[in-house]
């Protein structure tokens, strides 16, 4: 007796449902999380991603309140539309969660990120690559015969671009804060 | 204010929240915990055998009571022992409290003897945990847990307490000087989507309530309001596993479970309603089956207190998010403000077509004469315990399926099963917990033998705190769930679902001290169950049934509700022997 007329000694079956549901439109948002600034809360909200199989791109987080013991975590995520609204039910329902804003929906939002880049070189790239940051407005932090440091804020965008423009000229090192951001207006 | 060691904080703050009872285990991180519990009467304390158990016995007391169960565990294994039980509240949202012993706060972090990093650990099984490295927030904390634990929907918490932390004095706030909780989630539901859902009410031909544990957890008033509701509306009602018992088996609404296992005429009525009103359920898997076919041609409305819940699985066309009592008002108000109106003339077609596929009698099973089925086993134990005052738990497996099938709930409260879990080795320490808080009450664990085994070890329990507590083992001597799914859909290669070398109930209720019953023949059934029923203590039954019965209805995972399988007949092109059946 087989119910499913599945042949005798096929395993091909699997018990479960294991197709995704969720293979609609995918994007990034980025959402801010006001938490409560206790121990363990950050690594509530990190596990409440990796539990339930959610991307982050980018993570920022930092008291922006002491007297009320506030902090801001700024993650960058992508998904569908669906899971999108998962995410963010999901952190506002937690304990330790005060308000979550999804930037990226709820109108413009200027977003920044600062990074650091070292690049090592003599001669002809390293006048080129004075000279690119230059037009970028990037900041020479520390320098020696035969490297810079710069510092750079913009879009994520902006610090890939100019990343990739470093990477040929002597690029060694890059360090990223992941986006800051806020809604625009009042 | 008083000050007070952290220990004794403990005890006195579960005194200020009503606490009764606690279940436990002591060692090392706890014993300054366990000292104070020694010196005062007001808070009864259960030793369990193994920490898995207590946790189950306060989700049973939580879950047969309404209120929150609470638990003591010392620190490393006694924490871990508890992670299956917290998840198992975690999934059926059952309000419980776990308290921990640590090792002192200077030694965090040293690998010291017990040492384990619970709220690490416990972090994704917890609604919610603490760690208190100073004694002067422990009580707050207390508060804040019991909030956290009942509010919204309801969890589990922890809180983990060194032992520094414990015998260190500080002031004890009492509750009502707390700084409030910022923890408040939604419970009124907002008014507009309640009209939408009133106006869908007043249209709908195809109608049917889809509800859970949801209902449960809002309290008796929801359950009440939910039946004036069905009473008045005359609409079909079916319910989760989870919310057996919201509205009343004999009720003539009743359509009897949903799912993977539950009736036909539920899960039909489910594929063809037009309307679909969800009352705290969570469109889980078993219920739902393959997802793109799910009620295809249905408005769906969702009442749940979990924003998160809502467009999680299934998309709805009104979500409304509250607590279920205050929404069921909220609807019933307007519903009657507005003449109380319904598609009556569509409404009569829908139940023509709703008894039709009642009069297929999806429950039927072929009845025998000289093994027990279990089926039959479970119609007569509803025979005889129900006029008692009685209240079911199980463990997991197709025994599990079969008490919700064959048995009928009334009220709430009066089921405790590991829903979304699927725990095994649940029921047993359930029912104690259960027969802790209602000491006079017929608890009966319907088991299976695999699963009872998990944690048998609480016959000690139930022996030392006189729980008379019955075991009803329903022995396939089988794994009986995987058996099924081995030969239903793996070929029939039964790879390890054999229960081999298992002991001899009746000697190892003995052993406890117990009254063990073994039968293995219909006619007995009767007189041994009376026995079960009569004898003062726990009992242990071992009723040998059928060793290969599968579990009708069911809908294989990943099929949806109308392509279910209706019976052994059903594969065999034979329709139910409907003569030779016992229902
Ligand atoms: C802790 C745990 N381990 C494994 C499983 C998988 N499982 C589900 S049902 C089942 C068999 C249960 O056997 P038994 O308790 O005898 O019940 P029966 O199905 O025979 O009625 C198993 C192994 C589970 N649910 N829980
Ligand atoms: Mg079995």
């Amino acid at each position: 007796m087989n119910a499913l007329n599945i042949k005798k000694g096929s395993s091909s079956h699997s018990a479960y449902e294991l197709r995704d549901p969720n293979g609609d439109l995918i994007e990034s948002h980025t959402l801010a999380v006001l938490v409560a600034n206790e121990s363990g809360v950050l690594a509530r909200v990190i596990g409440l991603f990796s539990g339930r199989g959610y991307n982050i791109e980018s993570l920022t987080v930092a008291e922006v309140d002491h007297e009320g013991h506030r902090s801001r975590i700024t993650v960058v995520t992508r998904g569908g539309p669906a899971v999108i609204a998962q995410i963010k039910a999901q952190l506002e329902r937690m304990v330790v969660v005060h308000e979550v804003h999804d930037l990226t929906a709820e109108g413009p939002a200027v977003q920044r990120e600062l990074a650091l880049f070292k690049v090592r070189g003599k001669g002809e790239t390293r006048v080129e690559a004075m000279q690119l940051a230059e037009i970028f407005r990037a900041k020479v932090v520390d320098s020696t015969l035969e490297s810079f440091v710069f510092e750079l804020t913009g879009t994520p965008e902006k610090i890939d671009a100019f990343a990739d423009l470093m990477r040929p000229l002597g690029l060694a090192e890059i360090a990223r804060t992941g986006v800051a951001a806020l809604s625009r207006g009042v | 204010m008083a000050t007070m060691t952290g220990a004794k904080m403990v005890v006195q703050a579960l005194k200020e929240h009503g606490v009764e009872v606690v279940f436990g285990y002591p060692g090392g991180a706890v014993l300054p915990i366990y000292d104070e519990i020694f010196q005062q009467n007001d808070i009864r304390h259960i030793l369990v055998r193994h920490e898995q158990g207590a946790i189950h016995m306060a989700e049973g007391y939580a879950r047969s009571t309404g209120k929150v169960g609470v638990a003591l565990v010392t620190s490393g294994p006694g924490a871990t022992n508890a992670v299956t039980g917290l998840t198992d509240a975690l999934l059926d949202s059952i309000p419980i409290l776990v308290i921990s012993g640590q090792v002192p706060t200077f030694m965090i972090g040293t690998d010291g003897f017990q040492e384990a990093d619970t709220v690490g650990i416990t972090r994704p099984c917890t609604k919610m945990n603490w760690l208190v490295k100073d004694t002067a927030n422990l009580a707050a904390t207390i508060h804040e847990a019991f909030h956290v634990a009942f509010s919204g929907r309801p969890g589990p918490v922890l809180i983990d307490i060194p032992k520094d932390v414990q015998f260190a004095n500080a002031t004890y706030v009492p509750k009502a000087e707390a700084r409030p909780s910022h923890y408040a989630p939604r419970v009124r539901g907002d008014a507009d989507q309640i009209t939408r859902l009133v106006e869908m009410i007043e249209q709908a031909e195809r109608p049917v309530f889809y509800t859970g544990g949801g209902v449960v957890n809002s309290g008796p008033r929801a359950s009440a309001l939910l039946r004036e509701l069905v009473a008045e509306t005359d609409f079909p009602i079916t319910s989760t596993l989870m919310g057996l018992g919201s509205y009343p088996a004999s009720g003539k609404n009743w359509l009897g479970m949903l799912g993977m296992h539950g009736l036909y005429e539920a899960n039909l009525a489910m594929h063809g309603c037009d309307l679909m009103i969800n009352v705290g359920a969570r469109f889980d898997d078993r219920i739902t089956g393959r997802i793109k076919d799910f009620s295809p041609g249905s408005k769906k409305v969702h009442i749940d207190i979990d924003p998160s819940s809502i467009n999680k699985v299934i998309h709805v066309d009104v979500g409304i998010v509250g607590d279920i009592t205050l929404v069921l008002e909220e609807v019933l108000k307007q519903w009657r403000a507005r003449g109380s109106k319904t598609a009556k003339p569509a409404l009569k077609t829908w139940w023509a077509q709703v008894n039709a596929w009642r009069a297929v009698k999806c429950l039927t099973y072929k009845g025998s004469t000289k093994t027990i089925k279990p089926q039959h086993a479970l119609e007569r134990l509803e025979a005889l315990t129900k006029g008692h005052d009685r209240y079911i738990t199980t463990e997991v497996g197709q025994h599990q399926m079969w008490a919700a099938q064959f048995l009928g709930f009334e009220d709430p409260n009066r089921w405790m099963t590991s829903g979304g879990l699927g725990t095994m080795g649940y029921g047993l320490p359930a029912s104690i917990g259960v027969q802790i808080a209602h000491p006079d009450a017929l608890v009966i664990n319907v088991a299976g033998e695999a699963s009872w085994l998990m944690n048998m070890q609480e016959m000690g329990t139930a022996m030392q705190f006189r729980a008379p507590v019955k075991q009803f083992i329903l022995n396939n001597e089988r794994l009986g769930m995987v058996r099924q799914w081995q030969e239903l859909l793996h070929g029939e290669r039964y790879s390890h679902s054999w229960s081999e070398s298992l002991p001899d109930f009746v000697k190892l209720a003995e052993a406890f001290g117990c009254k063990g019953i073994r039968i293995d023949d219909p006619a007995d059934l009767d007189e041994a169950i009376l026995e079960m029923i009569r004898y003062p203590g726990p009992v242990i039954f071992d009723c040998r049934v059928e060793k290969h019965e599968n579990c009708f209805p069911m809908i294989p995972s990943g099929k949806p509700h109308n392509e279910m399988l209706l019976g052994d007949a059903d594969t065999q092109g034979v329709i139910g022997s409907k003569g030779a059946v016992l229902v």
